[in-house]
């Protein structure tokens, strides 16, 4: 069937408006915040204020006697423990018999209005033995520390694992150089605009409705059916307008379990909004990594085995820290070649706000490692460093060392294109003292292989209603944070049908009227629900054609839809309007109503661990990073990130700039300011929990970005489109890190690359040391023995090798 | 130890051009009065400690933090709120290349941008790209980088200068190589 008059794409690629940019810039968006219910309570949750201790005693009695307080719940009230991950459901709403970190919640109080929640909060008393408290890795890694979980791979760690493909060591005996470097990544936080914030409310028919920030409002409905102990069929999530996610609106969170609990005991509706310190506890932000790399290269560059070790600072609880730890070493293999690798990495618990996803989940902090090793082994092998890595690539629908089957790569192209925008010749060891130019590298997944809970079915739902005026609805799961997943859907869907991206009403995130998808994260919604809603359109699409073929007395092929029409595509005279053409449909078939679905494809690893790292498809990023250093102060200013990203194939390029852009700033941000900071003892306070201290760039410290979008079409993405939301953050801490060497000659091989840093290298350097700062070394443990897997190169079927007992 | 609740005070003053009037327990700042008193909840918060901009109003036509400001103290004053920016269901200029170059993404810090930027225009019709900037820099925005709200900000003054102009190719499409 033709899908118009010609190849031509009317909507895709196209720069439309986003269907809900009116209400944005007309201040009409209801975030959760907005929603103000008749008799409404406030809820505000009382905190520990000790990183580990034991609750003794909690008394809500003179809480529960102020004038205007109508409930008080403790631990004891929601006992049931939750999580993301199936593997690691170690939360309580609140604490019970211990708290793990400051920020921890002990008690919610729900009250008529906000200042008397809060007043009540200093009538409850609590009683608290306290505990040993672990501030770091090395703490957690203390034979004699004291535990924070009983669960996990042993003390304090909550994940250790091992995977090895191919024989590495014969790869190392194979190269002519090799390379041992430690790096590390500071811990950071998404500080979205928007404070958490939820709404619960008993209905009419004693169902629960909860309003709420999410990301992931289908694990929000898991976790509540779960601790509520209610029927999922009697709870509906309503996800709001994310005023910004980035992954830290992803995990079930206890203010909405609580807030839920207290609209079922008190009858009433019941509101939270985080304060600004709250959302800095709530955290789930990028875990701080210390990583040893071994590289083994020839003298072209070429690498023959890499053996990568990361040691994760996971904070208090588990949310998706084992996923996150296996993330630390699945994305190495897929933009150069890498026959053999090696990962071991283990997670720990500390007493601090728990780690989670941030954007690029797990893998900014070893592409950073990777592509700032990359560049120093290009300099001993006197090698260009854009060049070394360009013939080196990933070929296309390669299956990779580790199992990663990757499709379409636009690498290479991305580049070339940045090389020649950015004059990267003219300028690369050419510039005078001071200033410099740093190239990274790097690729995302365009969502996860695997879903979270074990199950079958598809990733993504889309519902079509169409009416006889001719009225579209689209109805999705997905949740828009900000990255127009909403615009996306009637984008696809206005494309197949011919109609205006504006004719249609698109209802989302809403588990009682919209087909499940799994969330806003992992950068899977623009491919997954893409596919689900180009699937549902074209089986509507089926039902119009067929109706009107016959009105027409054409074949259904001779269909064609477009401008709001369906016609003969011999003579485009001969046709009716889209309504007509529903109408018509509807005479024939009854009401018209199709669906859509997408599953990912299986991935090739079968081994356990297999799961973190398969992907539908792969996006690429090149960066060169402009830097200005200045030797008396240390201060590093960015003048300039060229970025080249490997789309597959724009929806609409706007947004696609705009997600550039933004990961830009982001990954900016990350490499010279943003970092989650604890004071420097063991009472493991935060530093920072407020958005002066936390520094984030402003106007003035943001870059200018030149962006190029290479469009390599995928077969696996609607369209051919692949991720943006999140690969392009990747190459700007290592390509700023590799500008400032080139800039004053020393290596940062730790971010945030702060003025402090970059002094203390400097000076160093100046005294004829090593003109470098970041770690020396990485503790000492005891790996566990590999999965051993046979790479595709060694006639490896994905499968491990069985395990050989060893004695000693 | 509770706080007594005063009773509640009065104020009148102009709001999005009308005369208003408000009762409201006297210690709310205007964010507050605005958001919960009047049902404006297109202003928004995230920080209520003068840190970000998001909740950016006009009083008397100059920006201002509206956490950082007793609701009593508008008594009598001009206030705009993003309610009151688009015209009789026609969008600011500014709002519409917001709008067009997705420099609103979730969306949450765009009506504070928009009330500085307008407030910017009215003073300085031509602004540079730094002029831009320093105006903005109280404005904190995670989303968009900036570079899309600049973009919006220099368009619309074009437009309102009069000039028939579209956003820059290399804006929306990149640069081509
Ligand atoms: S809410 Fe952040 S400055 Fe007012
Ligand atoms: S658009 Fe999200 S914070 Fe600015």
């Amino acid at each position: 069937m033709k899908k118009n008059n010609s190849n031509e794409k009317k909507v895709i690629g196209k720069p439309f408006r986003k269907v809900d940019a009116r209400a944005k810039c007309t201040g009409q968006t209801k975030f959760a915040d907005d929603i103000v219910l008749p008799r409404m309570l406030f809820c505000k949750m009382l905190r520990s204020p000790m990183p580990h201790a034991l609750i003794k005693r909690i008394d809500i009695s003179k809480a529960l006697k102020l004038p205007g307080v109508v409930a008080v719940l403790t631990g004891r009230d929601l006992p049931i423990p939750y999580g993301i991950l199936p593997v690691s459901e170690d939360e309580h709403a609140l604490c019970i018999d211990k708290v793990r970190f400051i920020g921890d919640p002990v008690a919610a109080i729900a009250a008529v209005d906000e200042d008397t929640a809060f007043d009540a909060m200093d009538l409850i008393e609590v009683e608290y033995e306290r505990l040993d408290s672990i501030a770091s890795i090395e703490d957690a890694l203390r034979p004699d520390a004291s535990r924070i979980h009983e669960y996990g791979d042993g003390g304090n760690v909550h994940k250790k694992v091992s995977l090895e493909f191919g024989d590495i060591e014969a790869g190392f005996a194979d190269a002519d150089l090799v390379r041992e470097d430690v790096f590390f990544y500071e811990g950071n936080t998404h500080l979205p605009l928007e404070q958490h914030s939820a709404v619960a409310i008993l209905d009419p028919d004693d169902k629960l409705t909860l309003w709420s920030s999410t990301q992931t409002p289908h694990y929000v409905h898991r976790a509540l059916a779960k601790v509520l102990e209610m029927p999922a069929t009697h709870i509906r999530v309503i996800a709001t307008p994310n005023g910004g996610g980035f992954g830290g609106k992803s995990d079930p969170f206890n203010h909405e379990i609580v807030v839920a609990k207290l609209a079922m005991v008190t009858g009433r509706p019941v509101k939270i909004t985080l304060t600004r310190e709250e959302v800095f506890y709530c955290h789930r932000g990028r875990h701080p990594v210390l990583m040893w790399v071994k590289t083994g290269a020839k003298k072209d560059g070429a690498i023959t085995a890499m053996h990568f070790r990361s040691f994760l600072d996971g904070g208090a609880y588990g949310s998706y820290g084992v996923a996150s730890t296996f993330y630390t070493g699945a994305l190495q293999t897929v933009t150069y070649e890498v026959p053999r690798y090696k990962f071991e990495g283990l997670r720990v618990f500390t007493n601090k706000p728990p780690c989670g996803p941030k954007r690029g989940h797990g893998t900014p902090q070893p592409r950073f490692a990777l592509e700032a090793q990359i560049d120093k082994i290009a300099e001993e092998l006197g090698l260009d460093p854009v060049e070394m890595r360009r013939q080196h690539l990933v070929k296309p629908n390669t299956i990779t060392a580790n199992y990663l089957r990757v499709g379409s790569i636009g690498l290479g192209e991305c580049i070339d294109k940045i090389v020649a925008a950015s004059d990267w010749k003219n300028q690369y060891r050419k510039l005078p003292y001071g200033k410099g130019v740093g190239f990274a590298c790097s690729s995302y997944i365009c969502g996860a292989g695997l879903p979270i809970y074990w199950n079958n079915m598809p990733h993504s739902g889309v519902q079509l209603r169409l009416d006889r005026q001719g009225g579209v609805c689209v109805m999705c799961g997905s949740i828009d944070i900000g990255q127009g997943s909403d615009s996306i859907l009637a984008y696809i869907v206005a494309e197949v049908l011919g109609i205006d991206p504006f004719d249609i009403r698109v209802i989302t995130a809403d588990t009682d009227l919209t087909p499940v998808d799994l969330g806003s994260y992992s950068s899977r919604v623009t491919l997954m629900t893409g596919h689900a809603a180009l699937q549902a359109a074209e089986r509507a699409r089926e039902l119009l054609a067929k109706a009107a073929a016959e009105k027409l007395d054409v074949p259904t092929e001779c269909i064609s839809f477009s401008d709001r029409r369906v016609f003969d595509v011999e003579d485009a005279e001969r046709g009716m309007t889209f309504a007509e053409a529903v109408q018509l449909a509807e005479s024939k078939f009854g009401t018209i109503g199709t669906v859509g679905s997408y599953t990912p494809p299986r991935s090739p690893g079968k081994y356990k661990g297999a799961g973190v790292g398969p992907s539908p498809a792969y996006s690429y990023s090149a960066a060169v990073a402009e830097v200005d250093v200045d030797p008396e102060t240390g201060i590093v200013i960015v003048e300039r990130v060229w970025i080249a990203h490997d789309i597959g194939q724009s929806i609409n390029p706007a947004l696609v700039m705009g997600q550039v852009e933004g990961g830009v700033y982001m990954g900016l941000g990350e490499v010279l300011m943003e970092e989650m900071a604890y004071r420097g003892n063991r009472n493991v306070v935060h530093k920072f929990p407020s958005m002066l201290e936390y520094k984030s760039p402003t106007t003035l410290e943001m870059c200018d970005v030149k962006t190029i979008l290479v469009e390599d079409p995928d077969p696996n993405g609607p369209f051919g489109a692949k991720e943006v939301g999140q690969g392009p953050l990747l190459p700007v801490p290592p390509a700023v890190v590799n500008a400032i060497y080139d800039a004053v000659g020393v290596r940062i091989d730790e971010v945030p690359a702060t003025p402090e840093k970059v002094l203390a290298a400097l000076r160093a350097k100046a005294q004829g040391k090593d003109g470098r700062f970041g770690p020396k070394s990485v503790p000492d443990v005891e790996w566990p023995e590999p999965i051993r897997v046979p790479t595709p190169a060694e006639g490896g079927d994905g499968k491990e090798l069985p395990r050989v007992a060893v004695h000693s | 130890m509770t706080r007594t609740k005063s009773q509640k005070a009065l104020i009148r003053f102009t709001l999005n051009g009308e005369p208003s009037e408000v009762a409201f327990a006297p210690h709310k700042t205007l964010l507050e009065v605005l958001r919960e008193d009047l049902g404006l909840t297109g202003t928004k918060h995230g920080c209520e400690l003068g840190e970000c901009g998001t909740c950016t109003v006009l009083i008397d036509g100059q920006p201002i933090l509206s956490c950082l400001f007793l609701g009593l103290d508008a008594e009598d004053r001009e206030v705009t709120t993003i309610e009151g920016m688009a015209e009789g269901g026609k969008l600011h200029p500014l709002q519409d290349t917001f709008a067009d170059l997705g420099a609103a993404q979730c969306g949450y810090c765009t009506p504070g941008f928009l009330l500085v930027a307008k407030e910017l225009l009215e003073k300085n019709p031509s602004p540079s790209r730094n002029e831009i900037q320093e105006a903005l820099a109280g404005n904190l925005c995670r989303c968009t980088g900036y570079i899309k709200i600049y973009e919006a900000v220099e368009l619309a003054a074009a437009r309102m200068r009069g000039e028939e102009v579209e956003p820059p190719r290399e804006s929306i499409y990149g640069f081509e190589v």
